[in-house]
């Protein structure tokens, strides 16, 4: 257990220039022309966020009739750190060669991955950073991993396809990247997955990962996923997590 | 070097030897394609020479016309003859309006009975003669979209571009005239994720796009109207782009066209790499879009800097620039001339390295030195980007300077909330705000700056040359699909017989009539 960084009880404020001064900046666009009305109606919006002493830095016409706004202002809120309630996925962290080794040893055999951006979504670059064998920011991709069998389907893979191909190569894992997030077509087409999962009749045996910008943990649970994953995540993450999910299974814990 | 639209850029010294045979390599790779562009056809083009004819409309249930009419040729083994020929042979057997040329091509026998030589001949001289007439009518909107052009003047360059991207043309149109008031010079409609797949074009006005609006003729007629008026008002030509790629690259070529747009993405490998196509698919298609577009006046934008996203963007340099000469000449072989072949490349070497902008200047001064009377399109980083908006707008304006000072033709604005969401009203805004700053504050450098001989600048963009031509030495050997299966081009690697749309690929028939093709090969 790694030891705390806060102490309990501790409410928590924004940090300005001084510890607890609530200082925030918020930028937004107004549907109307710059004037001494406009200002108003952008630090009201401001002070109705429970801002106070708000202060209107930037004003600029960002078109004929839009303007763009920066404010600053003080919030009087805090929050109970210790209260919060944040389903994190955990994983322990072993380097690349120490977890190649533990997982064949572990699992006995190579953990089967499939990774694929599905549905309409055609942005790749996400799931390209996690599977291939490159990698990203110098952390190896998981088709680098001796102890995986690792395929990047690319981008456009239907999710019926998908779980076709996770049944017939008998997928340990499968990881699922979103990125078009408009109208929240990501969910939708997330949950689609499961759905064709479960019609196979294969989702328990499937560890299903969801990875994208504006993915987080908590919706990829939300969602009936066993882990998500952000901006930033980098390769080892993930295979560390496949690796701790997969011997799960099998009824052992990952040491 | 001083530009022919009068801007200077630093000089860098390269080996002309070296770039004469770059050039001669990417004729050889082309020509071997070109060879079995000759013998084919394809159902998207078949169905673009209906649409230069005036069957625009769709039937019921939306499909239009000419997939009906089209897949009913390509099912019965007809379309080697070519669609026109088919439509003059029901025009002859009484049909009198677009709906009655589909219905009769539907229910033609999979043996015609062939027309009698004096008719036949007669008929194929009335096709061409409408051939002539439509591509009058539509060169004659183009002198007037570029009168518009030449009486209102256009912005300084780089062209600023940016992007819009609701899923709602009526809302599309709204932000693109605010982008437009804040200084933009080029808007592109992003299209609806997919839309490359679709082997048909949609028709109609779009209100419901994921991820983007449908490029569909009626959309872009509605944005360049709205931009005309906008142009007039602010005395400033705005220009429209869209993407002529996918399985249905020449006729969205061909509406955009019509509908008298300025650019369209358009990239001979892109759709094969980026999207599965069927290789001779879009190397078919490529080259009657680009003859489009060489006949519409329309610059098209190639797609180089996707290599550097899925590759790393210092290690593949020399990919950009040999595929660079690739579309090049592509691009010629389909009439384009220089002032139309906007070669793509961007600002994407990873920000935590070391020295990344000499080799960004390296790169980008490299690209304007080989292609000197090209509209280059410069694109912003994305690769690297994350949710640190201050961060991200640094490393825009960065982009920015690289662009402006080696003299860039269309310089895409970078977004800070790029690894976010589409653009806000105010990305734009900054974007703009803050390219207008670069441009007058960097005005004299491009003139000022000497790189050192011998120094990283001029040493980087040399190698990146050398290597550049080793790979068109080893593509011009292979031929241009065995390098693209060995993934020479963007790390990813495609079979010949793979991909979407191969089934849409024909022979050409002995009597193949094509009459655009005819007319655009004559130019």
């Amino acid at each position: 257990m790694r030891p705390r960084d806060w102490e309990p009880g501790q409410m928590l404020r924004p940090y300005g220039d001084r510890r607890d001064d609530g200082v925030v900046q918020l930028s937004f666009v107004l549907p109307v022309p710059p004037g001494e009305r406009a200002r108003e109606a952008a630090a009201e919006v401001a002070r109705k966020m429970g801002m106070e002493q708000v202060h209107v830095a930037a004003m600029e016409p960002a078109a004929e009739r839009y303007t763009f706004f920066v404010v600053y202002g003080r919030t009087s809120v805090s929050v109970d750190y210790a209260a919060l309630s944040v389903p994190e996925v955990v994983v322990r962290k072993k380097g690349f060669d120490e977890l190649n080794e533990y997982a064949l040893r572990e699992v006995g055999r190579r953990i089967v991955v499939i990774g694929a951006c599905t549905g309409s979504d055609a942005h790749a670059v996400g799931i390209d950073a996690i599977m291939n064998m490159k990698g990203f920011a110098g952390d190896y991709g998981l088709e680098r991993y001796a102890c995986f069998e690792a395929a990047n389907l690319g981008a456009q893979v239907e999710n019926a396809e998908l779980a076709r191909i996770c049944k017939e190569r008998e997928a340990d894992a499968v990881l699922v990247s979103q990125v078009v997030t408009q109208r929240d077509v990501h969910k939708e087409n997330a949950r689609q997955l499961l759905g064709e999962l479960e019609r196979l009749g294969i989702r328990g045996r499937v560890t299903a990962i969801l990875g994208g910008p504006r993915i987080d943990h908590r919706l990829a649970v939300e969602l009936g996923y066993d882990a998500g994953f952000g901006p930033g995540t980098k390769p080892s993450e993930v295979a560390n997590f496949i690796v701790g999910a997969v011997l799960k299974r099998m009824g052992k814990e990952m040491h | 070097m001083l530009l022919t639209d009068g801007r200077h850029v630093p000089d860098l010294p390269l080996d002309r030897a070296a770039v004469d045979r770059c050039r001669a390599l990417a004729d050889q790779v082309t020509a071997q394609v070109l060879g079995f562009v000759g013998r084919h056809s394809t159902v998207s083009i078949e169905r673009t020479v209906l649409r230069l004819y005036g069957l625009h409309d769709a039937g019921p249930r939306g499909v239009p016309l000419v997939n009906l009419a089209v897949d009913a040729l390509h099912e019965k083994r007809l379309l080697g003859r070519g669609a026109a020929y088919w439509m003059g042979y029901a025009l002859r057997r009484g049909a009198t309006d677009p709906m009655g040329v589909v219905e009769r091509l539907v229910a033609l026998p999979a043996n015609p009975e062939p027309l009698p030589e004096a008719e036949e001949r007669a008929m194929l001289e009335e096709m061409r003669r409408e051939a002539r007439a439509n591509v009058d009518e539509l060169r004659a909107r183009v002198r007037r979209r570029n009168a518009l052009k030449d009486e209102l003047g256009v912005g300084p360059r780089p062209h600023k571009y940016l992007i819009v991207a609701t899923g709602n043309i009526h809302d599309d149109v709204e932000q693109a005239l605010a982008a437009a008031q804040a200084g933009a010079d080029v808007i592109a409609v992003i299209r609806s994720t997919a839309q490359s797949l679709l082997d048909y074009v949609p028709h109609g006005a779009t209100t419901e796009g994921y991820g983007g609006t449908y490029a569909t003729q009626e959309n872009f007629r509605i944005m360049r109207e709205a931009l005309d008026d906008e142009s007039r008002r602010l005395k400033r030509y705005v220009h429209l782009t869209n993407y002529s790629s996918g399985l249905c690259m020449p006729e969205i070529a061909f509406a955009a066209a019509w509908e008298r747009l300025d650019m369209l993405l358009n990239d001979a490998m892109y759709g094969i790499l980026f999207r599965d196509i069927n290789m001779k698919r879009t190397l078919c298609d490529q080259h009657f879009s680009r003859r489009i577009c060489a006949l519409a006046d329309v610059i098209i934008n190639t797609g180089e800097d996707n290599y550097i996203t899925t590759a790393d963007a210092d290690e593949a340099a020399h990919t950009v620039i040999a595929s660079q000469f690739v579309n090049e000449s592509f691009a010629h072989r389909a009439g384009l001339p220089d002032r139309l072949i906007g070669l793509g490349h961007s600002f994407e070497i990873d920000p935590g390295r070391e020295d990344t902008v000499a080799r960004e200047f390296a790169q980008a001064l490299l690209v304007r030195t080989l292609f000197p009377e090209a509209p280059i399109k410069y694109m912003p980083p994305t690769k690297h980007k994350q949710g640190d908006i201050f961060f991200s707008h640094a490393y825009d304006v960065m982009a920015d300077v690289v662009g402006y000072v080696t003299g860039q033709g269309i310089q895409l604005l970078g977004m800070m909330t790029e690894a976010m969401h589409n653009p806000f009203l105010m990305d734009r805004y900054v974007a703009l705000k803050s390219a207008d700053y670069v441009y007058r504050a960097w005005r004299s450098m491009g003139a000022e700056i000497t790189f050192r001989p011998d120094g990283v600048v001029q040493r980087r963009a040399q190698e990146t040359l050398r290597e550049a031509l080793a790979l068109l030495e080893e593509v011009a050997r292979d031929g241009l699909f065995q390098a693209i299966g060995k993934a020479r081009f963007g790390d990813v690697a495609r079979e010949e017989d793979g991909g979407k749309g191969l089934a849409g690929v024909l022979e050409r028939g002995p009597r193949y009539f094509n009459p655009f093709l005819e007319l655009m090969e004559a130019r």
